[in-house]
């Protein structure tokens, strides 16, 4: 049997910054919980499609799995957690920028 | 020091007009990141979890006072204010922007440096001693002939789509401090009957498959050097495999070949590579030892020195640890500690980077060497400048004296910057430097080398630790196994697996265990980590680190 679909959200790096984005329904944010969480697989992988397309902005478009709470995604392993917050050794990644 | 040709110099500025155009070309959309990623990664731009990175190659570790100033101006003006030293004694700047990179190579051109070859399966920086030139046990100065090296490597046309990256160390010191076994080649300057020449080993490496090199020919004339090299990586880079990127490196084919093959296929094209050098190398050598030759060391009076080991212990306590003899007697090699307990090893802010340049202009020379344990070496100093050294790098937070000791160790960036990196590196060598220094124990615990590396690819050289840390991921969650016994030197090992794995906040307790196990073991004061370790084995680490095991087994 298939395993079943989780959520997800559509993720990559800024072309320009290099630094972690994450897919709206309209564009991109550097905000996890801003992002769009997909929960249609056929949905998830025309979005991921239509990302991976935006070559003049994006590098390395992926699907992350996430956690919804009350709608807000978070992430499901430490990877992406760093990835959302930034660098534990220094507060100067997104966990500042966010403040 | 070796300073650029008007030949190196047009070189660069045409590589880096390139660079810029491609850079201009991937922004307007011309070049997809499929085509870019290779021309970027030629030019040691990385693209990581959080941002680009860039990795700018000091070759053979050295700097001068300028150069120094001219990577804290990139930090500062690019970056957020700091590099990171890295185990391959290079930097790395962990948050520069894509259309900034070209003028920070053109930037690091003006002081003659560059970033080409730091990444792509091309002839990687060549590493050297820290030591070099400085050195009492050393037969000679390695340096020259790992800028001829530099020169014959740089966009070499046969060597720029290898089957994976070649690395290269080179020392002239018995003593080995450039972890010659653990390089695809490592090269030991020797004597034999007064005459110079090199100890070739080949096959060393870490990563997923730790191999220690095999000597491929134990004196080779100094006038072969380079006919002989060339013969190895082309021999190499046509029967190592490009099937499997995991067994291409040139550790795998010694391994499926033999040595004794290895060594008939390059003494076959040897003869082919020596014919086409016809001796220019070795002219091209003799000219560049003249950009190597010693400072005119200054005669002075040791006094203020020996006065001031008398009156300040904190200054004794730091010339114990990081100073080290000299080829002269009245002079000293300073090693600055980048390993402040609590910071990230490596690291060094702009404000750093710059009164280091200071000091080595004022005190040392105009010379720096970085080290592959990632600190900073001030190599000539006179005895006589210590104490004013010492008191100045005070203020910059400098003048941790931690040398060799528990708290200096090796870290890679880790997953709080690279991409590959499985678990984090950084915080737990934050956490034991932190914890042993609380305990104020490191001076009675003595010599012992703490390797973290946050994935497999051992950039940390765990597998060559005293005690060695490797971080993966364990079904999603951080998780370190430990090894023991690893040494980086003339009698290079690779640690021995203590057992399954700790989870990030087991480690600093595992430590403890290891050391307090140590301390219990060994004969008296004198013997240290990896000494007591190689008497007694694993049996009463592994006994303390899983007692439950032993319980289960009685």
């Amino acid at each position: 049997m298939p395993k079943a679909f989780t959520p997800k959200v559509v993720t990559a790096n800024h072309l320009l910054a290099g630094d972690v984005i994450y897919q709206t329904a309209t564009g991109w944010t550097r905000r996890l919980d801003e992002a769009e969480v997909l929960t249609d697989e056929a949905d998830a992988d025309l979005r991921l499609i239509e990302a991976s397309q935006q070559t003049d902005e994006v590098v390395g478009a992926y699907l992350a799995d996430v956690t919804v709470t009350d709608g807000v995604p978070a992430p499901t392993h430490f990877r992406e957690d760093f990835r959302a917050t930034g660098p534990s050794n220094y507060a100067h990644g997104k966990q500042v920028e966010h403040v | 020091m070796y300073s650029y040709s008007e030949f190196d110099t047009a070189f660069l500025a045409e590589r880096n007009a390139q660079f810029r155009q491609q850079v201009e070309r991937r922004i307007s959309g011309a070049l997809t990141e499929d085509e870019f990623k290779p021309l970027r990664l030629m030019n040691g731009l990385y693209l990581q979890l959080h941002a680009y990175m860039l990795r700018v190659a000091i070759p053979y570790g050295t700097l001068s006072g300028a150069k120094m100033r001219k990577l804290a101006d990139i930090a500062e003006r690019w970056d957020k204010g700091y590099g990171h030293f890295t185990t391959r004694q290079n930097i790395q700047y962990n948050w520069p922007a894509l259309k900034d990179v070209p003028d920070m190579l053109d930037a690091l051109a003006e002081a003659g440096m560059h970033a080409i070859q730091t990444s792509g399966n091309t002839i990687r920086n060549v590493t050297a001693d820290h030591f070099a030139g400085a050195a009492a046990d050393e037969i000679a100065d390695p340096r020259p002939v790992a800028e001829l090296l530099r020169q014959w490597s740089t966009d070499h046309p046969e060597f720029q789509f290898m089957p994976r990256k070649f690395k290269i160390a080179i020392t002239g010191s018995p003593n080995d401090r450039a972890v010659t076994k653990a390089h695809d080649i490592g090269i030991r300057m020797v004597e034999r009957d007064g005459a110079k020449g090199y100890e070739i080993i080949v096959g060393g490496g870490l990563g997923r498959t730790p191999m220690i090199g095999k000597v491929i020919n134990d004196f080779l004339p100094e006038a072969d050097l380079l006919p002989y090299l060339e013969a190895v990586v082309s021999v190499w880079n046509q029967i190592g495999r490009r099937d499997n990127k995991y067994k291409a490196r040139i550790k795998i084919t010694v391994h499926e070949h033999g040595i004794d093959e290895i060594r008939r296929l390059v003494e076959d094209r040897f003869v082919e590579t020596r014919e086409a050098f016809s001796g220019v190398d070795v002219q091209m050598l003799r000219e560049i030892e003249g950009h190597f030759a010693p400072p005119a060391f200054v005669q002075a009076d040791t006094a203020p020195y020996t006065r001031a080991l008398e009156t300040y212990p904190a200054f004794r306590a730091w010339t114990d640890t990081n100073v080290t003899e000299h080829r002269d007697a009245d002079h000293a090699i300073v090693t600055i500690s980048l390993k402040k307990h609590g910071a990230t090893p490596g690291d060094a802010s702009a404000a750093q980077m710059r009164l280091i340049a200071n000091l080595a202009e004022t005190y040392g020379y105009d010379e720096i060497r970085i080290s592959h344990e990632q600190n900073v070496i001030l190599p000539h100093v006179h005895k006589a400048s210590l104490p004013s050294i010492y008191s100045a790098l005070q203020a910059e937070g400098l003048a941790t004296a931690n040398i060799g000791l528990i708290s200096d160790i090796i870290a890679c960036p880790g997953m709080d910057y690279c991409a590959l990196a499985t678990a984090r590196s950084i915080p737990i060598a934050q956490e034991i430097a932190t914890a042993f220094n609380d305990l104020k124990r490191e001076h009675d615990i003595g010599q012992l080398k703490i390797k973290i590396s946050g994935c497999i690819n051992a950039c940390g050289h765990h597998h060559v630790g005293h005690i060695g840390i490797l971080g993966l991921d364990r079904a999603g969650v951080e998780n370190y196994q430990i090894t023991l016994g690893g040494d980086h030197t003339e009698t290079a090992a690779v640690g021995d697996r203590v057992g399954p794995g700790f989870s990030a906040d087991e480690v600093v307790p595992a430590i403890e265990r290891i050391v307090d196990t140590y301390l219990d073991l060994r004969t008296d004061e004198g013997e240290a980590f990896i000494d007591t370790y190689r008497r007694t084995g694993l049996g009463p680490f592994k006994a303390a680190l899983y007692p439950e095991t032993k319980v289960a087994a009685e």
